[in-house]
């Protein structure tokens, strides 16, 4: 069963009070149900036919407020304290800056390297800036008990440290629009020996975990053609379909090539998409919005390298 | 209750005594048991089209319907089904119709303080009805964003958010003004030798409730309308682009929609406290502490709305402090389960279909109370929070409790209501499909959000879909127990038997009335000289 997966200290700092306040609740619940249907039998019209007029009794009133509140209290201070916990990052736990957009989440770590899956070493703190570029959005990882929302103009930060090796999902938990269930990604855990050789390799390392993930049903992103790989890895495809579907921009289904109305500053203008308007789109977007879109794509950060591969990848979708 | 009983037999309210006749004289109506019952006919329309939108998202969730029902409906639906049973039928449901019918007649009144304010009230909600069902076809089509509208989602969409607020900001007028209305009347039309401490407890409830209806409200109510302006003229109060705060948003939005979840449930725990001693024979256990538990309720339940937003940010302060207040806010809520439990202790209990649904009640709210105090401890919440988890915990607590007890308080009224009794053999058959389907699919979404389903979901991993497919089975059960029960109250009204004046042998001043009551409920104002669940001298009579 996934779901009684614990993966992290966190799940396990959660998971203990939920025990603790279930057990409390089976017991409460078990005992007035029980006591309802006794008394209902004991005490129904043809057992007793004469009710006793019994108005209250002080003594039980006080008892019946004083157990609940010590009990409730009980469990607030534990909740708390096991919450308290997950907000204190360590300090020499990794940051890493987490970026929600409808309707794709990204990863970039400190050494800059940008991902759209998380990886995270085995058994280290990770720390988690968790920001939003457009709506409010819900960093989820059920296998870890944790979550936090992606509030624009405002970083909200937790931690982890994974204690299983794995691939665990990732889930937006705030309605966001159209594609809000869509919006999943991986948190992989990987022992750290792999996630440094991946995270000190450079550019071409192999990401680490593809064991792991090669296992699972998702599609997996290795397969896709390179320029594919990098659109879906930078969100692009939340607004840009590859298969001619209309969306918040335009599709890149036979886009190249083809004629275009454009505004530049305001006017408009005719233009042919060529290599030279794929790569000023994608580097500065506000210059040239093709009539009819709103201007609204971010700039996204290519490297030169990626950014020839979309542009090849482009080209093919004829 | 000497000189209660009328010597001449007076109309009943259902005849038409007026200058007006027909759908006019309902429409024109000021007396409070028609402006009940108009409620009621208008309430359980709207309950019917939202079953009806529930049971779609559910087959949705089977992926059957997903050829039909695109993302974007599905999210209409789930708003659209939110702000239907949220704004029309529970928040409004048992004060608008059980206590606009009952208040007056339970505090020995002929009717509430301001009876045209009370139908005025009325054509709010209608007005605001209207807008809410026209805000799905026009602009830019159903809102869906959630019955919440948080922002920033709820200025960038382009579907119609500012009509759909505008309709929750008019409704808002009808619970402020009925709200008043019953404050109103609590304080001034009391039958003389009626003190507080001998008004039966539906009227605490409905007296607490009408508090948090006229203090939370206007709140609400201006959150809304700076949602409009802000989509307008961009105002930026909550759009952090410019320079607003999404959370300021949120804050505002709970302090009233806090509240409003106790809105929703003081009547309830009212009627549910009416129920029992009648069928108990016996006056309620802890009659003072039933009612200082509708107010502490009702005091401190206004101080916890943060614990909606555990995951969005708050500093640490705010987190520990709205924790420790929800859990005390638990407290009186324990109270009255007790007192309700052990007014059954010694009683002489005649088991009748109300009882079986205030029980019902019982066990489904404690299940409610229960799951909120785990979203209410901090570590648990981190992990349940925003996921099918708490969609089945407001079920419990909405519709396993407002819902249970409005049922149960209609099979306890109804006879009063319409001077007709329905077939219990077929309510009775009515509860087993409703009960085992509640759990079904609502202890099913508790499930579902422990293993991680988060709401308001389109399509789920596949790991979630055999919990998915049991949830579904259990709303077609629901349903089914929803449609018999239905059924049989609507035939009553046509078919039923002549009902009694009293009967359940209940004490209070409802049955001392004929059923259906007289226009003017009583002839001569009642003297109360004792508390409303003495049972004694009925036996010895």
């Amino acid at each position: 069963m996934d779901w009684m997966n614990q993966a992290a200290l966190s799940a396990q700092k959660s998971d203990a009070v939920f025990f603790y306040v279930f057990g409390l609740s089976v017991v409460f619940l078990i005992f007035i149900t029980v006591l309802m249907i006794y008394f209902v039998v004991r005490y129904s019209k043809k057992r007793n036919p004469v009710a006793s007029q019994i108005e209250g009794h002080v003594g039980l009133e006080i008892l019946w407020t004083t157990i609940p509140l010590v009990l409730f209290l009980s469990i607030f201070y534990y909740g708390w304290t096991n919450y308290e916990y997950m907000r204190q990052a360590p300090r020499d736990a990794m940051a890493i800056k987490v970026t929600a957009r409808q309707w794709s989440w990204s990863f970039e770590y400190p050494n800059g390297k940008q991902t759209k899956v998380l990886f995270a070493p085995l058994g280290k703190p990770m720390r988690l800036d968790v920001r939003s570029a457009d709506m409010i959005h819900g960093f989820f990882v059920p296998s870890f008990r944790l979550k936090i929302d992606a509030v624009p103009a405002r970083t909200n930060t937790t931690w982890f440290q994974a204690t299983k090796p794995g691939s665990y999902d990732i889930e937006c938990t705030v309605i966001c629009g159209v594609d809000h269930s869509l919006m999943l990604s991986k948190v992989v855990i990987v022992p750290e020996a792999e996630f440094k050789a991946w995270y000190f390799g450079g550019e071409d390392a192999p990401e680490p975990g593809k064991a792991l993930r090669a296992a699972e049903a998702h599609p997996d992103l290795a397969n896709q053609p390179m320029g594919l790989a990098v659109l879906t890895a930078k969100g692009c495809l939340a607004c840009h379909s590859v298969d001619g579907k209309p969306k918040v921009g335009p599709t890149l289904k036979a886009i190249y090539g083809r004629e275009a109305q454009v505004l530049v500053a305001g006017n408009l203008h005719t233009i042919t998409v060529d290599d030279a308007y794929l790569r000023r789109s994608i580097t500065d977007p506000g210059a040239q919005v093709v009539r009819g879109y709103p201007p609204a794509m971010p700039k996204t950060a290519l490297t030169a390298q990626e950014l020839d591969e979309v542009v090849r990848y482009i080209k093919t979708l004829d | 209750m000497s000189g209660t009983h009328a010597t001449t037999p007076e109309p009943s309210y259902l005849v038409d005594t007026g200058t007006r006749t027909g759908v006019l004289a309902w429409l024109t109506t000021t007396d409070h048991k028609r402006i009940g019952l108009l409620y009621l006919y208008s309430m359980m329309t709207f309950f019917f089209v939202g079953v009806g939108i529930g049971l779609v998202m559910r087959l949705v969730q089977l992926t059957t319907f997903q050829k039909l029902i695109t993302a974007q409906t599905y999210n209409a639906l789930f708003t659209v089904h939110g702000v239907i049973m949220i704004f029309l039928f529970v928040v409004p449901g048992l004060p608008a119709i059980f206590g606009n019918f009952f208040l007056p007649i339970l505090i020995g009144a002929k009717d509430v303080s301001f009876p045209r304010l009370n139908l005025a009230s009325w054509y709010f909600f209608i007005a605001g009805a209207i807008l809410a069902v026209l805000s799905l076809f026009t602009g830019g089509g159903a809102p869906d964003t959630g019955w919440t509208f948080y922002a920033p989602f709820s200025l960038k969409t382009g579907t119609n958010v500012s009509l759909a607020v505008f309709a929750a900001f008019v409704l808002g007028f009808s619970s402020m003004l009925t709200g008043i209305n019953f404050i109103t009347t609590i304080h001034r039309m009391r039958a003389p030798g009626m003190h507080w401490f001998r008004m039966p407890l539906m009227c605490w409830a409905l007296y607490s409730t009408a508090w948090i209806q006229l203090l939370a409200t206007p709140i609400v109510a201006i959150t809304l309308l700076l949602v409009i302006l802000e989509r307008f003229f961009g105002i930026g109060i909550f759009d952090p682009a410019k320079g607003g705060d999404p959370l300021l948003y949120q804050h505002l939005f709970w302090i009233y929609s806090h509240p409003a979840v106790y809105i929703m449930i003081l009547p309830a725990m009212g009627a549910i406290s009416e129920i029992l001693p009648t069928f108990a024979k016996r006056p309620i256990f802890g009659y003072k502490a039933i009612a200082f538990s509708s107010m502490s309720i009702a005091g401190v339940g206004s101080l916890v709305w943060a614990h909606h937003m555990f995951t969005s940010g708050m500093s640490g302060m705010a987190l520990m402090i709205f924790s420790l207040l929800t859990m005390v806010v638990a407290v009186p809520s324990a109270i009255k389960v007790f007192n309700w439990v052990s007014t059954l202790y010694k009683g002489s209990i005649d088991f009748q279909p109300p009882l079986l649904f205030a029980l019902t009640f019982i066990f489904l709210f404690c299940i409610g109370g229960l799951t909120g105090v785990m979203q209410g401890a901090l570590a648990i919440n981190v992990h349940i929070h925003d996921t099918y988890f708490i969609v089945g915990h407001f079920h419990y607590v909405m519709f396993g409790g407002t819902g249970m007890a409005l049922f149960a308080a209609l099979l306890y009224w109804f006879p009063k209501m319409f001077g007709k009794m329905y077939s219990k053999k077929a309510i009775y058959a009515s509860w087993f499909p409703m009960f085992i389907g509640f759990n079904m699919l609502y202890f099913g979404m508790m499930i579902l959000g422990m293993m991680g389903m988060p709401r308001r979901y389109y399509v789920h991993l596949p790991q979630f879909h055999t919990m998915h497919v049991i949830a579904t089975v259990g709303s077609w059960l629901l349903v089914l127990g929803l449609v018999i029960f239905f059924a049989t109250l609507v035939y009553a009204t046509f078919k039923g038997g002549k009902a009694e004046a009293n009967p359940w042998g209940g004490v209070t001043l409802e049955w001392t009335i004929p059923s259906p009551p007289p226009l003017e409920n009583f002839d001569v104002i009642p003297t109360i000289t004792r508390g409303p669940y003495h049972f004694e001298q009925e036996e010895h009579r």
